[in-house]
């Protein structure tokens, strides 16, 4: 009888219909849209709720900067936990999991535990002041390896005592699509928060260069769109891929130029210990000076001007547009195989017209990356702060000899005078 | 219809745990090729199956146990290239057990991609880690300062090509296979890679971090094994029938018995506690330093309640084996759980072993699948409780700020250790 069952199992799940079939989209199109538009035909239809929903997307992305940092970075997690959500409720559909032991719990943990490691490695260093004064925080950050792991741990010693024996494969698998949804979803939105603390603006300019690329290449593709670009989406054009690229290296330039006159988006975001509030207020590096160039003899006969004023920001503009027109698509090639492999039309319905937060958001990722090893290897030193807090855990004749390495390196440079002063 | 068929066939994969009755011909697995050396069969085989197989094992684990020896007189650079072996084999064995699960040797491209992103992993790791340790090798060669330098941004490069080639590479009928074997890949580089840097991470603390956790975790699985096989009446798991409890509990006081006396006699030896250093001048590694606190042997007292037992009243003892019981407690408590993990893996996949590398034990993967966690227990352990920051890498992120940056920390150093006493009002240059 065992038998019979497993074999009909195996059966099932043989067949493409393992896959639920694509449910019958959710209309989730409040109902004011639906009453302006009934008289429009299904194609006018659809573009106008995307539209709109594109604007009001982008109003409400205006609306947070406003509010600042902090608001960003809640944003920025939610949106981690949803994009999560998202995948692994997938996960769940395609192995039919729903009474797995343990598992829902078990993957909610996961995300806890490495979130909490991530907090401890990178963004308790800006709180540093707010964590010093209490003591219970204190303890959770100076030893946020060890517990973290503790808890991972635990919850992996729960996973091995869950395992149920006819299930060892299902949960072997739930196991690893929870690590690299982790692996993506929290890495990434991490590296974004990071990337926000170096400066609004290395927030602002990449993502808003992966939502102009995706919308220049839509037009563009709508209105010239011949030659095929790739069979995996078979709505792309080499002429909207093209003419996107243009148009976001446009876009890049003419936005960081804005952006980059105001403090606000240029200076790193500090954690003032006295307001209890995010600042940012600094003296902007030569990043965001303005410097004469001299425009190439080529560029020189068709522009008509012989230097230019310009940031150095904005050279760098040029190579975060570069990346989100030409790479930042493969984010949403690898998100459409993914899509096609396992049957699915959107990630979810969360926002109607686009479907799921996961496909407004799958170019953004490789993107962050990239950002983030952009700054570190060209831009940014080490954090000067954190470098501090490090000496002085040290052990005291490690410091005696550190401090007099830096002493003969400043003399040397010339940066500090010899000897005479105190 | 007949696409979706294929597509079936090909896409081997399914969740059931009774698929696999066409790839491994029912309930039986694979019979394992005998690689055990003819010299072993013929002195052998006289004995019944199941001595031999005891005796085959037993004369393995020797010889590993003394390559094991001969590998740490030979010294820290060695130790690297076999772990780095140990890495490449690991991942080649799940990787090999992938391709078997997935039917995916045809699969465009994906050998190839597999290996390259090992690469790139790899390549990533050591810019992090290990090049601060061959510091002033590395600025002297221009191209290996410059690959050091910008290593995050390389071996990032290089991995976005990976990336873009796999997307290139997707196929029709075959896009659910390749996402898996993706899938599986990583996965597999970020249990394999990253634990064989911690590893060597430990190893460059101070080779005693990197001997006793190992020895630890060995003693542990053949003293549960000896408990077991005398004592063994419970069962322990039911993913590993042969575990039982007083195996377990056996393994757990030798092993702590057994790290005691282990740390006690490495302590005294500067080979084994000094961190490694790469001397430039001689070109090599050196052990060579002043023994830290740890490994300086202090008088402590026994509580009362041992005291009547032992008869000591107070006792000399290394401070470095009161860390060794945290870590033979960890390798006898938690490492198995990684045992009992890669048990399950071995029983979803329906296979008795991971390859037949070693006669008698399996592959590779089987003989360290509980090092794996040991490894970050260890690193985590020594990141939180022993080791500071290191110095010379703290002066080279110093080097790289902007002067006025480099000024206010000197200041704010000189007025910490004023502070502390610890600088008086010396003028010397």
């Amino acid at each position: 009888e065992v038998d019979l069952e497993e074999r009909l199992r195996e059966l099932d799940l043989r067949s493409d219909s393992d896959v639920p079939d694509i449910p019958p989209p959710t209309d989730s199109t409040p109902e004011i849209l639906k009453r302006a538009l009934s008289g429009l035909s299904a194609r006018w239809k659809n573009w106008w709720i995307r539209g709109i929903l594109s604007l009001a997307m982008i109003s409400g992305f205006f609306l947070i900067i406003y509010l600042g940092s902090f608001m960003l970075m809640l944003l920025v997690l939610s949106i981690q936990v949803k994009c999560y959500h998202e995948i692994i409720t997938i996960g769940y559909r395609v192995y039919h999991s729903y009474d797995l032991p343990w598992f829902r719990s078990l993957s909610w943990y996961f995300l806890l535990c490495v979130n909490y490691f991530f907090y401890g490695e990178t963004v308790a260093d800006y709180f540093a002041t707010f964590v010093q004064r209490r003591e219970q925080l204190q303890f959770l950050i100076r030893y946020h390896r060890f517990i973290s792991f503790a808890l991972y741990l635990t919850g992996f010693c729960m996973f091995v005592l869950s395992l149920v024996k006819k299930h060892y494969r299902l949960q072997f698998y739930m196991f690893a699509w929870t690590h690299v949804t982790l692996l993506i979803t929290v890495t990434q939105s991490h590296l974004v928060i990071q990337n926000l603390f170096e400066g609004m603006i290395w927030f602002l300019v990449p993502i808003s260069s992966v939502i102009c690329n995706d919308i220049t290449a839509y037009i563009f593709g709508f209105f010239f769109g011949r030659t095929p670009l790739i069979k995996l989406s078979p709505k792309k054009t080499w002429e909207g891929f093209i003419g996107g690229f243009f148009s976001t290296v446009v876009f890049g330039f003419i936005f960081s130029y804005f952006l980059a006159q105001h403090q606000y988006f240029v200076c790193p975001v500090e954690y003032n210990s006295e307001t209890n509030r995010f600042v940012t207020e600094c003296e902007p590096s030569e990043l965001f000076q303005m410097e004469k160039y001299s425009v190439p003899p080529l560029l020189q006969a068709v522009l008509g001007w012989e230097t230019v004023n310009m940031y150095p920001f904005q050279m760098h503009s040029f190579a975060l547009s570069t990346f989100a027109s030409l790479i930042g698509p493969f984010g949403g090639f690898f998100a459409s195989g993914f899509k096609r492999a396992f049957k699915i039309k959107d990630f979810a319905d969360t926002i109607p017209g686009h479907g799921g937060i996961m496909d407004r958001f799958d170019c953004q990722y490789l993107m962050a990356t990239f950002v983030h090893v952009y700054i570190t290897s060209f831009i940014r030193g080490p954090n000067p702060s954190k470098l501090l807090k490090q000496l002085l855990i040290l052990q005291p004749e490690q410091q005696l000899s550190v401090y007099k390495t830096l002493k003969s390196h400043l003399v040397e440079k010339g940066i500090l005078q010899p000897s005479l002063r105190g | 219809l007949q696409e979706s068929e294929s597509e079936n066939k090909l896409d081997g994969e399914t969740a059931s745990d009774s698929e696999s009755k066409s790839d491994f011909g029912g309930s039986s697995p694979v019979p394992t090729s005998d690689d055990t050396p003819e010299v072993l069969n013929r002195a052998l085989s006289n004995l019944s199956s199941r001595w031999k197989n005891w005796w085959v094992r037993g004369i393995l684990t020797l010889a590993m146990i003394t390559f094991f020896f001969i590998i740490i007189y030979l010294g820290p650079m060695v130790l690297m290239t076999i772990v780095m072996c140990v890495q490449i084999k690991c991942f080649h064995e799940i990787i090999t057990i992938g391709y078997n699960v997935y039917h995916s040797y045809d699969l465009p491209w994906f050998r190839t991609l597999s290996w390259y992103f090992l690469l790139c992993v790899n390549y990533f790791f050591y810019g992090e880690t290990v090049t601060d340790y061959f510091f002033t090798l590395v600025q002297r060669e221009e191209p290996l300062r410059i690959l050091s330098k910008y290593h995050r941004f390389i071996s990032f490069a290089l991995y976005l090509t990976g990336f873009c080639m796999f997307v290139l590479s997707l196929v029709k009928k075959h896009y659910r296979l390749q996402f898996y074997m993706f899938g599986w890949t990583h996965v597999t580089l970020l249990i394999v890679v990253t634990q064989s840097h911690l590893i060597i991470h430990n190893l460059f603390e101070g080779m005693i971090w990197f001997i006793v956790p190992i020895s630890c975790v060995i003693c542990n699985d053949i003293m549960a094994y000896m408990f077991g096989f005398f004592f063994g009446r419970t069962p322990l798991i039911k993913l590993s029938p042969k575990k039982t409890w007083e195996g377990f509990i056996g393994g757990f006081f030798s092993t702590v018995l057994f790290g005691l006396l282990l740390s006690y006699v490495m302590s005294g030896y500067r080979c084994f506690t000094c961190p490694v250093e790469f001397n430039n001048d001689t070109n090599s590694f050196t052990v060579d330093c002043e023994p830290s606190e740890l490994f300086q042997l202090h008088e402590y007292n026994i509580p009362v309640v041992l005291q009547s037992v032992v008869g000591w009243k107070t006792v000399r003892m290394y401070p470095f084996q009161i860390h060794s019981i945290a870590l033979s407690t960890f390798a006898s408590l938690i490492g198995p759980f990684g045992g009992f993990f890669a048990s399950g893996f071995k029983r979803a996949f329906k296979i008795k072993d991971f390859a037949n590398t070693i006669p008698g034990h399996g592959g590779i993967m089987d003989r360290f699948d509980c090092q794996y966690l040991m490894a970050t227990f260890v690193n985590v352990y020594i990141a939180s409780f022993i080791r500071g920051p290191n110095p010379s890498k703290l002066i080279q992120q110093f080097l790289t700020l902007r002067p006025d940056q480099q000024l206010h920390i000197f200041n704010t150093l000189k007025a910490h250790l004023v502070d502390r006493g610890i600088l008086g009002s010396l003028e010397d240059a």
